[in-house]
């Protein structure tokens, strides 16, 4: 295999762009939209992990390079595990309660690239945070 | 299974010496035990910088930055991180100023005033993997340069860049490609000199072992410029590591047609040799490089003719350093507007700085040019060790001068530095407390230089010997007056009269230390039971203060 052009470079580097698109380069981060999982004992045995991975596998798909699955631990809401946050650039974050892998192409098709929060999978955040 | 995790691990010199392999390998098994290979996957990068913390861990796309990091850590990092979300607290770096925890690399105040450029992919990329560099935008320069450039459009680009010499003279790039260019010749060279010889420089090493790739398309760059076909990187066998990985990386590059016969479909063929040196200081000197190169004694020649008109092999060459090419790939996608932003009036662009010696943070920076010595030894150096008070600071190695405290706030760059009577040199800052004593400094590196000397002209192969024994004369308390008169005429005697810069620079450190630090000599010409100090070998300190923590 041997690059000839310009475009043979640049597919190669997309075909390529998944295997560095957890990484940050530069400090550009102002249009990072990041989604928080709940990955405590409880988040893992409702199902935490496939939620995960079906995260990563959707924002994968649709190429969302801004997107980035970070894991977090317990806020306190075990009984409605999974949890999901959702920060979007200048909004307010949006927490998600159980959140099973079979919700989650809702949450990235509506609320990641729609902008329109999943209003039935809301949980209401009732404390303060400091 | 997509990844959702990188776990990247310095896999740089300094984080292997505190056993970063192990951490590799102890993270590799864990996850594999646990069931998590395809979810997290552990990445061996170049050199973080922060070598004063290492090993370095950072988890992506988390963002978290973990330090001193043991293989026995690497069960917590898999059981809590990757697995439960949990940071493991106890690894974050924390601030000793406030005492604070900091777990983003931005925020740290050993990154907040860097700016990498040569220094990119450090740290960010598996250096034994072509496609993570082209996925970064690797070689896409060579490609413009190639597809859409002129040979004189990249000699004016990187003319109208501003970017200097890296190696320590500063002569612009753009000119010395320009005079290789209008030779008449139909075989030309350009080689790549990693002949990092000062003490306590790792520069070039940290870029060859962290990004190779930016090199080797940099001199691909270069030689299309200039008109070779042949580049040679000239590196000393003493870094394994580096020829290790630029071996991987060459291979990667012909696989790819990156390197080989019409590059990018052009009429353009280059490939690249490697060349190995034994470690001789001199041969940091592009011409004795070049007699080296032949397989001739590593001595310089006169100049004129120089290299550009008449180098290996009797053809033109172009002599560059590690660092100078790092820059280039980011000038010509960048543009050299771009570059000519960063820096000051006459020294545009970054420099990479190796801090070491009596600072808190050791490691490898890379700042703007125009920062102060202030910026770099107190925000990101952490101030000195121990609570002591700083007194010089050593840049441009054994070829260079002290910096005493009243020239904190000078402006870095190429100029400013020899106007105080040191020089930018190749980018070793060591840093001296209150404790060391200048005159054993001074006579630490007329040491070395006397080792180095090749021995061709006469001022720096007697000369150094001479003052290298005034100054044993001096340090054993037996010198008078007479000695340091000498001292001083030998001096500027091998200053003006030796061949090559070796020679020529090798009595700055008598020569400043005699301006700045007069009464320490005089402590030793009058009262023998006062050496103010020890500070005999560097490295002598340098490991005391390694085993200190």
């Amino acid at each position: 295999m041997s690059i000839k052009s310009m475009d043979e470079l640049r597919k190669i580097r997309e075909e390529h762009q998944n295997k560095v698109n957890l990484r940050q380069s530069g400090n550009n981060q102002e249009d990072r939209i990041e989604i928080l999982i709940g990955m405590a004992t409880c988040g893992i045995s409702s199902g935490a992990r496939e939620t995960l991975n079906a995260f990563v596998e959707e924002i994968g798909k649709q190429g969302l390079n801004n997107a980035k699955v970070i894991t977090v631990g317990c806020i306190g809401y075990c009984h409605s595990e999974p949890t999901v946050q959702v920060n979007m650039p200048g909004q307010k974050p949006v927490l998600y309660g159980t959140v099973k892998k079979d919700k989650v192409p809702d949450i990235v098709n509506k609320h990641i690239i729609g902008g329109q929060p999943v209003e039935n999978l809301i949980l209401k955040v009732d404390f303060e945070r400091a | 299974m997509a990844t959702r995790s990188n776990i990247l691990v310095c896999g740089g010199t300094g984080c292997l010496a505190s056993e970063s392999d192990k951490v590799i390998k102890n993270l590799e098994l864990i996850i594999k035990a646990r069931g998590y290979e395809n979810e997290a996957r552990v990445i061996r990068t170049g050199c973080f910088g922060f070598c004063e913390k290492g090993p370095i861990v950072k988890i992506e796309p988390d963002n978290v930055f973990y330090v001193m990091v043991g293989p026995k850590d690497a069960k917590d990092i898999v059981d809590e991180h990757i697995i439960k979300g949990r940071t493991v607290d106890r690894l974050l770096y924390r601030e000793p100023k406030a005492n604070e925890i900091i777990n983003r690399q931005e925020d740290m105040p050993f990154y907040k005033k860097q700016l990498r450029v040569a220094l990119r992919n450090c740290g960010l990329i598996n250096p034994e993997d072509i496609l993570e560099y082209i996925a970064f935008g690797g070689y896409e320069a060579l490609g413009k340069a190639l597809t859409s450039m002129t040979r004189d459009q990249v000699v004016d680009e990187v003319k109208r860049s501003g970017l200097r010499g890296r190696g320590g003279g500063g002569f612009p790039t753009g000119i010395k490609w320009e005079v290789t260019k209008k030779q008449d010749d139909n075989e030309k060279f350009i080689i790549c000199n990693a002949d990092e010889g000062d003490p306590g420089a790792f520069m070039d090493r940290s870029i060859l072992e962290g990004d190779p790739h930016s090199v080797i398309e940099a001199m691909a760059i270069g030689g299309y410029a200039i008109g070779a076909s042949k580049g040679i990187i000239y590196i000393r066998a003493e870094y394994p590591l580096a020829i290790s990985r630029l071996n991987t990386a060459l291979n990667q590059a012909r696989e790819q047609g990156l390197l080989g016969k019409n590059i990018f479909g052009s009429d353009f063929s280059f490939d690249i040799n490697i060349k190995y040196g034994a470690g001789a200081f001199v041969c940091g000197e592009e011409t004795a490089l070049i007699n080296s190169c032949t397989g001739k004694r590593g001595e310089p020649n006169y100049k004129p003719p120089y290299p550009a008109e008449k180098g290996y092999w009797g053809h033109p060459t172009c002599v560059n350093n590690v660092e100078t090419f790092a820059n280039i790939p980011q000038i010509i996608t960048r543009g050299a507007d771009w570059f000519a932003s960063i820096g000051t009036e006459k020294s545009k662009g970054t420099k990479v700085f190796a801090l070491a010696g009596k600072v808190k943070n050791v490691g490898l920076v890379e700042v703007p040019m125009g920062i102060t010595f202030r910026e770099i030894i107190f925000d990101i150096g952490g101030g000195i060790q121990g609570g002591r008070k700083f007194k010089a600071v050593q840049t441009g190695g054994p070829s260079g001068g002290v910096i005493t405290e009243q020239y904190l706030d000078t402006p870095i760059d190429y100029d400013s530095l020899i106007s105080i009577g040191s020089m930018m040199g190749s980018g070793g800052m060591i840093v001296m407390d209150e404790t060391d004593n200048m005159v054993k400094i001074a006579k630490f590196y007329l040491e070395f230089t006397m080792d180095e000397s090749c021995g061709r002209c006469t001022p720096c192969r007697i000369g150094t010997k001479r003052m290298y024994e005034i100054l044993d004369k001096i340090t054993s308390g037996k010198g008078t007056m007479a000695d340091i008169d000498a001292l001083k005429q030998l001096a500027y005697m091998v200053k003006g009269s030796s061949l090559c810069g070796l020679g020529q620079t090798a009595p700055n450190p008598v020569i400043s230390t005699l301006k700045h630090f007069w009464e320490e000599y005089m402590a030793f010409i009058k009262d023998v039971d006062n050496p103010r100090g020890e500070g005999r070998h560097i490295a002598k300190n340098k490991i005391k203060f390694a085993t200190e923590k």
